[in-house]
């Protein structure tokens, strides 16, 4: 049960001189519960990665495997991929229409040509899993605010119950509070249903926070590949290809330079704590 | 001595001021009956002198960006007034001049660059204002060099990275020659790169040109570089003060849906289990000669 990425490459223009690779013989897995970041510049390709996963481009070369199948057989059924494997691009909120906030959440499942009751089930439980209030389910979605409509969006892919779930950029535009509340989301998301999330974000401080596996793309390449950790404590290297390390993997770096005897990669405010207070108990 | 002179330059600095600023909009409901009314902005003061580096932080919703439309005439107030450079905002014959003296720079790139050129999209602006063709050519060139984007004048704009746009929309607004630039989110939508190079051609503008910056942001790193910040809540101003006055407010702050900068947050945890380190630190450098005072380092 899985997601095998197999020497993918896109090429926009082939041929043309406005060619571009977009991405480059790109191979990776992602296995059941895991909770991957994907990190990159703009341009770097992460985007144009993400939408291979669910078939809505297809590859120049190589190919994408779900559960074992090549996605981009002639014969493979891309609609239910979509269901299985749900998309939720950035600022998804703009792509809201419905009247109410409910219907807009029953569209993707009835698409996938489930009864009306069963339909409308999953739309109510989505709409829970997000957190969002029974008195909004009526309302028209552009009455509410921006959190809130993002929430919805997401009930609407949930709604299909993917088992992966790809998301660019959650947390752009919503203020330190509403980012805290949407990783609090998506942590229960995973803890109630296994499902594997891919996270793009430009925050290192949230990526370094919540996932267990960073993935660095660069000019269509995977660059690294590794737990946090790993991938942060090559800061020149992320640097290098317009990338950075949490702010407070910063801080710890110059103490450890200061001659403080600290790791120098802690990741997050409470593992930095832990490492100076340590000392100071000593 | 402070005498006359310096009083009289202290009048003439304001150079945003709003006082008793109200804006209220009304809900309607699809047959366009009235619903309510909304007050967006409730009574903000502001006093913003010239080349100041102001930071304006709230969560969604509280009404920032709804002040900043005020700023430069977009939205008039319902009640109160705006001064920009001594002009009044609801005045038809200045407005203008009002929005040359205040440019605005908001979150989406995309959004603001028409130009299919680079320097053509810088040119339009001063080309609008009517100044002759040879003068907006400097114009261009100055604001484009301004920004570090001068390399880059004769690209396409959809060939550019996201803090490159950015910086380029920023240029288009130094290209009318403004007092004072407001920039609404405008490191919402890039990357860590994109984020520093705006940032940095933020802070020279200010620094070497004297420009007045307003800057909205939900970035705390970004807001403890200003001068002074502003914290909004439900339209009316809940905080304010020098970054180190605001940052020492952790518990207020994040009962106002925000946040400080990592390292600030790092000293107020270590504080907290009794290590003697001032209230409010910003930079590494506080945090490293404060751990150096306790004999740690």
């Amino acid at each position: 049960m899985s997601i095998i990425i197999d020497h993918l490459c896109q090429v926009y223009e082939p041929g043309t001189s406005m060619e571009v690779v977009a991405l480059n013989d790109i191979c990776l897995q992602i296995t059941d519960g895991e909770f991957i970041g994907l990190i990159g510049h703009t341009g770097s390709g992460k985007s144009t990665l993400i939408q291979h996963l669910n078939g809505i481009l297809k590859p120049y070369s190589g190919s994408v495997y779900f559960d074992g199948a090549d996605i981009f057989d002639e014969d493979y059924d891309l609609k239910k991929l979509r269901s299985q494997v749900g998309l939720v691009f950035q600022y998804p909120e703009h792509q809201l229409f419905e009247e109410t906030v409910f219907k807009d959440v029953c569209f993707g499942p009835k698409n996938m040509g489930l009864s009306q009751k069963e339909v409308e089930m999953r739309a109510y439980q989505a709409l829970k899993m997000v957190g969002l209030e029974d008195e909004y389910f009526y309302q028209s979605p552009f009455d509410l605010s921006g959190g809130q409509k993002r929430r919805v969006a997401i009930a609407g892919v949930l709604a299909m119950k993917p088992r992966v779930m790809i998301l660019d950029e959650p947390t752009a535009g919503l203020d330190p509070k509403g980012r805290d509340e949407m990783f609090a989301l998506i942590t229960k998301l995973r803890r109630e249903s296994n499902m594997s999330i891919v996270l793009v974000s430009h925050s290192m401080e949230d990526v370094a926070a919540y996932v267990e596996r960073i993935v660095v793309m660069n000019q269509g390449k995977v660059m690294m590949d590794g737990s946090p950790h790993e991938v942060f404590s090559h800061v020149e290297q992320l640097e290098a290809v317009g990338l950075m390390a949490p702010q407070i993997t910063y801080v710890m770096k110059r103490l450890k330079e200061e001659g403080l005897p600290v790791l120098g990669s802690e990741m997050t405010v409470a593992e930095a704590a832990e490492s100076i207070l340590k000392l100071l108990n000593r | 001595m402070l005498g006359w002179s310096a009083f009289k330059k202290g009048m003439n600095m304001g150079i945003v001021k709003t006082s008793r600023l109200i804006f209220e909009y009304i809900r309607r409901n699809e047959e366009g009956d009235v619903e309510g009314i909304t007050r967006a902005v409730d009574r903000v003061n502001l006093d913003i002198n010239a080349g100041e580096f102001v930071a304006i932080l709230g969560h969604n919703g509280s009404g920032k960006s709804t002040l900043a439309k005020h700023l430069n005439a977009i939205l008039d107030p319902t009640e109160g007034t705006v001064l920009v450079d001594g002009k009044d905002t609801t005045d038809e014959n200045e407005i203008w001049n009002i929005r040359k003296t205040a440019g605005m720079v908001f979150q989406n790139p995309d959004n603001q660059i028409i130009g299919q050129i680079v320097e053509e999209d810088v040119g339009f602006g001063p080309e609008n204002m009517g100044v002759e063709t040879a003068k907006i050519w400097e114009r261009v060139e100055k604001s484009l060099k301004s920004v570090g984007m001068y390399a880059y004048r004769h690209k396409s704009p959809n060939r550019l990275s996201g803090g490159q746009k950015q910086r380029v929309s920023i240029a288009g607004v130094l290209a009318m020659h403004p007092k004072c630039i407001i920039l609404d989110e405008p490191t919402a939508m890039l990357d860590p790169n994109g984020r520093k190079e705006v940032i940095a051609a933020i802070k020279e503008l200010n620094q070497k040109e004297g420009i007045t910056i307003i800057l909205i942001t939900h970035y705390m790193d970004e807001a403890a570089l200003a001068d002074r910040v502003f914290v909004m809540d439900a339209g009316s101003i809940a905080m304010q003060g020098t970054p180190r006055e605001v940052f020492s407010q952790i518990e207020k702050l994040k009962q106002l849906r925000l946040d400080v900068p990592q390292v600030t947050m790092l000293a107020y945890e270590l504080q907290k289990k009794g290590v003697p380190l001032d209230a409010g630190i910003l930079t590494i450098d506080e945090l490293v000669g404060g751990l150096k005072a306790c004999q740690l380092l």
